[in-house]
């Protein structure tokens, strides 16, 4: 159904295609920036999300949970929003170029390569974070109570537990930040500078509505699922090691992380990676407080769009994922698995267009504007939610598939007896960020909207497109709230074992 | 001599208390009622748990603060005591370094306390591929290699069957005697109990008494070890 | 209960609606917002026209004609409005519009005439700064200046777009020099004119892309004076904003007494206040206290719509090519 989704709406786009010039070598060369950019981007958020998720995994500290939920936030600001707030920080006259001008140096130079892989770390390096840290999640207590008894030290940890873990996990993660990265557009163009940041996402915005030369965009498109899948195929196949098997959810301490060093590294992650995240947040924080009190009713309108949206979107991704889930953990197939990975191999644009054409031919689209907004939001966020939801139902299968079947308990009961209660809190994280994806979503509802069922992301960039900057931050720090509400809410209602 | 100087070891709000000694070279059958604290008691000596109050003394030294790994003890614990990712030989070479980091000496004990056990030829299988007698054989085999002064074995083998059981206890038995090393059983069986322990510990409601001769005992059980045995 | 009403919408639709006819009006974002002109346009020609007036926001002009050119002739919309003369030729390729019969004495600062399309606003495309910077007088000597400036990508954005053309009516087989003059002083390309725009607020560059009358706004709105427009030497490109009747509308006169309120007083004396352009027909009123403070370009230049895609594509590469290196 999704790959039908997804397929179809392609389909429908090269369906009104007239016949165009193909792919230039200008297609190319940002077909290699994309390559590129995402690579880096994906090796560096991946890279630093392990010794974040590590420390994360071996620390309890006041603020943990908190400092957790944050990490949901970046990932769903809309992308003008969270590069003003970058921008505040790392900016030619943000606060750091500021702090080096008290010392008589230049002003942080961050338009360029650099800069695209920073705010792409930004934005992915808490959802790697979360990915990774629920990995550690999966080693069961026992096996580092084994390890601590034989008197493994950190180092040992690391080989013996920690190392096959990440072999299985960040293959997953590393394809599921390329897969975002490669269909960044008006991030990788800001912080990049100039047109040489082109990615294919805006070679397919160009092909649309510059040149209206369909078949291109739809060309374009296929370049970038092809390339998703591709992404998605060898994550698959490296992704190896066995599977940890299951404890019996004892609390897991860590003996070997009361080292000294151990532990000055860790809180010296967290604290670098609490500040990264942290500040950006909190510009934006700072600059919609002013704002709040200039949000005209429309905006609160717009705000309750798009919580009906996020709820809509949110049970559909639950409908969707769980069931896909649990077919992958059976052995079914991994087609079911990439299906899921292409929800975001496809251009927003290309979708919501190839939607808005399929929905045309039979019915008004802007009656259908939220409906078709919640449907596309849950198949984009169907990618995360199975990188969430797979490791786990596995271990579920696996160790209580065959009591179960013993007991002649399938189907509805066992999904209602084991699987609900065995992955609520997957199925929490997952709808959490189902949730908080949705709300910051503007990928589709622009295609369809009529000014009163904008939803608030749109309406942020309505704001800021009558200068009203002001209001726009006050809606952008609302959009915040709103999202970081339903994330928290989701995730923490999910989670019951003591913060495993 | 492992002394346990008005020990009080916490596991999440339920307390138990010890105050004795045991020998050196004693073999120890812990008992009681479930629920009375029998792997608390082990969990605690083992660094598993913190101790509240008091001191844990081996051969004059607290040992009571360690890290579980730097404590002159060897566990098996009730479940979980091999990896099922690494082989019965990576297994077992975890006793000698963790980061399994072995020269040709170590990799020849530890391929022979994998035919002490009687597992020769089983080196390159993982532990799923093992019957669960064969899984306890490898967790021993393990034991031996460590070579740690203390065995605490937490009803590593209530999962077998009684006969296979009995093979299990003899064989502890024998590395025991051939090693020397001090142990304490955890144990629901008075079987057990008289068929290899000296001494027996009875813990009931929180507290661990001091150890008392295993036949004396279990001939004359006071009130709440009758309660028990029934 | 606002989303049973639309979902019983739906279902309704074919059948109730009935007495009141509806004129649909496609248009983009900002002017539908509640600081644009389409809520005061909506009311006041509602309460002559006997109809429902609904606006429906489209992204910007370019996303507009794409979404008109997609419905092709099924589209809701009866009028499209916000096109520019670098759509107009594109437009009328389409074959959707249809001719109108408006007749207006037009402020422009050139001749108007075209049978298809009708001007409602326009603006000149300018470097804003803040008042007091020491700012360039033409695009060479900003481009041996220091001064940063952020420009918006011509492949999406209006004003971007406007840039290539400017400098191309402005220079010809130049054009490509200037921007490697150029290439230094910009900061950053952005996709749309908000983030260029909110850049420059928070400090990112001593100039910014935009119009004349964007001072206007800070001044009249927010009562703030320390924005200003650099007047170039070379002239100021032109933009025209316009609006077509689908040939396809099921409200043809409807739609037309639309256009011909559009060039009215009572459209027009909303323009500039609320889309901070300058209206194509200056209502008796006048225009607002402060527009008086603003730069007047002695030259507007303009490529004529029948050249305007020949030259964008031209210009682009010369774009590309100077600012990809």
């Amino acid at each position: 159904m999704v790959a039908v989704l997804i397929l179809g709406s392609l389909l429908a786009v090269a369906l009104r295609a007239e016949v165009g010039r193909g792919l230039g070598p200008s297609d190319w060369a940002a077909v290699r920036f994309t390559l590129w950019q995402a690579v880096l981007s994906a090796v560096f958020s991946v890279g630093l999300a392990v010794p974040l998720a590590r420390a994360l995994a071996r620390r309890r500290f006041a603020g943990r949970r908190l400092l957790i939920a944050l990490l949901g936030a970046p990932f769903i600001l809309p992308v003008i929003v969270a590069v003003l707030g970058l921008l505040d920080v790392f900016g030619r006259s943000g606060w750091i170029s500021i702090a080096l001008g008290w010392f008589g140096l230049e002003p942080l130079q961050i338009y360029g390569l650099h800069g695209v892989v920073l705010a792409h770390v930004f934005f992915n390096l808490p959802l790697a974070t979360r990915l990774i840290l629920q990995g550690w999640q999966e080693i069961p207590a026992e096996q580092f109570r084994l390890a601590a008894h034989l008197g493994a030290t950190s180092a040992d940890m690391w080989r013996l537990l920690e190392r096959p873990m990440l072999e299985r996990i960040v293959p997953g993660v590393l394809a599921v930040v390329f897969a975002i990265c490669l269909t960044s557009f008006a991030v990788a163009l800001t912080l990049g500078g100039g047109p040489g940041a082109t990615t294919i996402e805006l070679a397919i915005y160009q092909a649309f509505r510059f040149d209206f030369d369909l078949e291109r965009a739809a060309l374009l498109s296929c370049v970038q699922i092809f390339l998703t899948g591709a992404a998605a195929l060898i994550a698959l196949r490296t992704a190896r090691g066995d599977e940890f098997g299951a404890g019996l959810d004892r609390v897991v301490q860590r003996w070997d992380a009361r080292a000294g060093l151990a532990r000055t590294v860790d809180v010296g992650v967290i604290a670098l990676a609490a500040l990264f995240l942290v500040l950006p947040l909190s510009a934006i924080v700072l600059a919609g407080l002013p704002g709040l009190a200039l949000l005209p009713a429309s905006v609160f309108a717009a705000a309750a769009n798009s919580v009906l949206v996020a709820s809509v979107s949110t049970v559909v991704l639950v409908l969707l994922a769980v069931p896909m889930a649990l077919a992958v953990a059976t052995g079914w197939s991994r087609s079911v698995e990439l299906a899921g990975l292409l929800g975001l191999a496809v251009s927003p644009l290309v979708i919501g267009t190839g939607l808005f054409v399929a929905v045309h031919a039979v019915a008004d689209p802007f009656a259908l504007a939220l409906p078709v907004t919640a449907l596309v939001n849950a198949v984009m966020s169907l990618p995360f939610a199975l990188r969430i939801l797979v490791p786990r139902a596995r271990q579920v299968v696996d160790r209580h598939g065959p009591l179960a079947l013993s007991l002649d308990m399938a189907g509805a009961p066992f999904l209602r007896l084991v699987v609900l209660p065995r992955m609520r809190a997957q199925i929490g994280f997952a709808a959490g960020l189902a949730a908080a994806l949705s709300m910051g979503d503007l990928g589709v509802i622009a295609l369809f909207a009529d000014p009163e069922r904008a939803t608030l992301p749109l309406q942020v960039y309505r704001l800021m497109g009558a200068y009203q900057m002001q209001a726009a931050a006050g809606a952008a720090l609302l959009l915040l709230v709103l999202s970081v509400a339903a994330f928290w809410l989701l995730d923490r209602g999910g989670r019951w074992h003591a913060e495993a | 001599m492992l002394k346990l100087e008005a020990v009080v070891i916490d596991n999440g709000g339920f307390d138990l208390k010890a105050d004795f000694d045991v020998p050196t070279g004693a073999k120890v059958a812990v008992i009681g009622p479930s629920g009375a604290g029998k792997s608390t008691l082990i969990g605690g000596i083992a660094g598993f748990l913190p101790v509240r109050a008091g001191r844990i003394v081996w051969h004059g030294q607290d040992i009571g603060h360690a890290d579980p790994g730097k404590r002159p003890v060897a566990m098996l614990f009730q479940d979980g005591n091999l990896f099922p990712h690494l082989t019965v030989a990576q297994n077992v070479g975890l006793g000698l370094h963790p980061d399994l980091r072995l020269n040709q000496a170590e990799r020849d004990r530890v391929a022979s306390a994998i035919a002490r056990v009687g597992l020769a030829g089983m080196e390159t299988r993982k532990p799923a591929a093992l019957s669960g007698g064969q899984q306890s054989r490898a967790a021993l085999a393990r034991v031996l290699v460590q070579g740690r002064p203390l065995l605490l074995l937490d009803e590593p083998f209530a999962a077998l069957g009684p006969a296979l059981k009995v093979e299990m206890l003899g064989l502890v038995e024998d590395l025991v005697r051939e090693t020397g090393a001090t142990l304490l059983m955890v144990s629901h069986d008075p079987g057990d109990a008289r068929r290899i322990a000296d001494q027996v510990v009875l813990v009931t409601e929180g507290v661990a008494c001091p150890p008392r001769d295993t036949a004396a005992l279990l001939d004359d059980p006071p009130p709440a070890l009758r309660d028990y045995l029934g | 209960m606002k989303y049973l009403a639309i979902a019983a919408g739906v279902f309704c639709a074919t059948g109730a609606i009935a007495d009141v006819p509806e004129l649909t009006v496609y248009t983009y974002d900002s002017f539908v917002s509640d600081w644009g002109p389409g809520p005061a346009v909506e009311t006041a020609f509602e309460e002559i026209c006997g109809c429902d007036l609904k606006f429906v926001g489209v992204g910007d002009g370019a996303a507009l004609l794409a979404r008109v050119k997609l419905e092709g002739a099924r589209s809701a919309a009866d009028v499209v409005l916000g096109l520019d003369t670098n759509l107009t030729q594109a437009a009328r390729d389409s074959g959707l519009f249809a001719p109108h019969g408006v007749e207006a004495g037009y402020d422009l600062p050139l001749v108007w005439s075209d049978d298809l399309f009708v001007p409602y606003d326009w603006g000149y495309f300018a470097f804003v700064h803040e008042v007091g910077e020491d700012v360039p007088g033409d695009f060479r000597a900003l481009g041996e200046s220091d001064r940063k400036i952020i420009i918006q990508d011509p492949r999406s954005s209006t004003p971007g777009l406007g840039l290539l053309m400017w400098v191309k009516a402005a220079y010809g087989a130049e054009a490509g020099e200037i921007w490697a003059g150029l290439a230094d002083n910009i900061v950053t390309v952005t996709k749309g004119w908000s983030e260029a725009y909110g850049l420059f607020l928070e400090g990112e560059a001593d100039m910014v892309l935009s119009y004349t009358t964007s001072p206007a706004y800070h001044l009249i709105a927010e009562e703030d004076a320390s924005k200003a427009a650099a007047p170039f030497a070379e002239g100021h490109y032109l933009q025209i904003e316009l609006a077509g009747k689908l040939a396809a509308s099921d409200q043809p006169d409807l739609a037309d007494r639309f256009l011909e309120f559009m060039v009215s007083d009572a459209f027009q004396s909303v323009i500039p206040t609320t889309n901070w352009m300058y209206p194509a027909v200056v209502p008796e009123s006048g225009l607002p206290a402060g527009f008086e403070t603003l730069i007047a370009p002695d030259k507007a230049l303009l490529v004529p719509s029948e050249e305007a895609a020949m030259v964008r594509d031209e210009a682009l590469a010369e774009w590309l090519g100077a600012l990809s290196r």
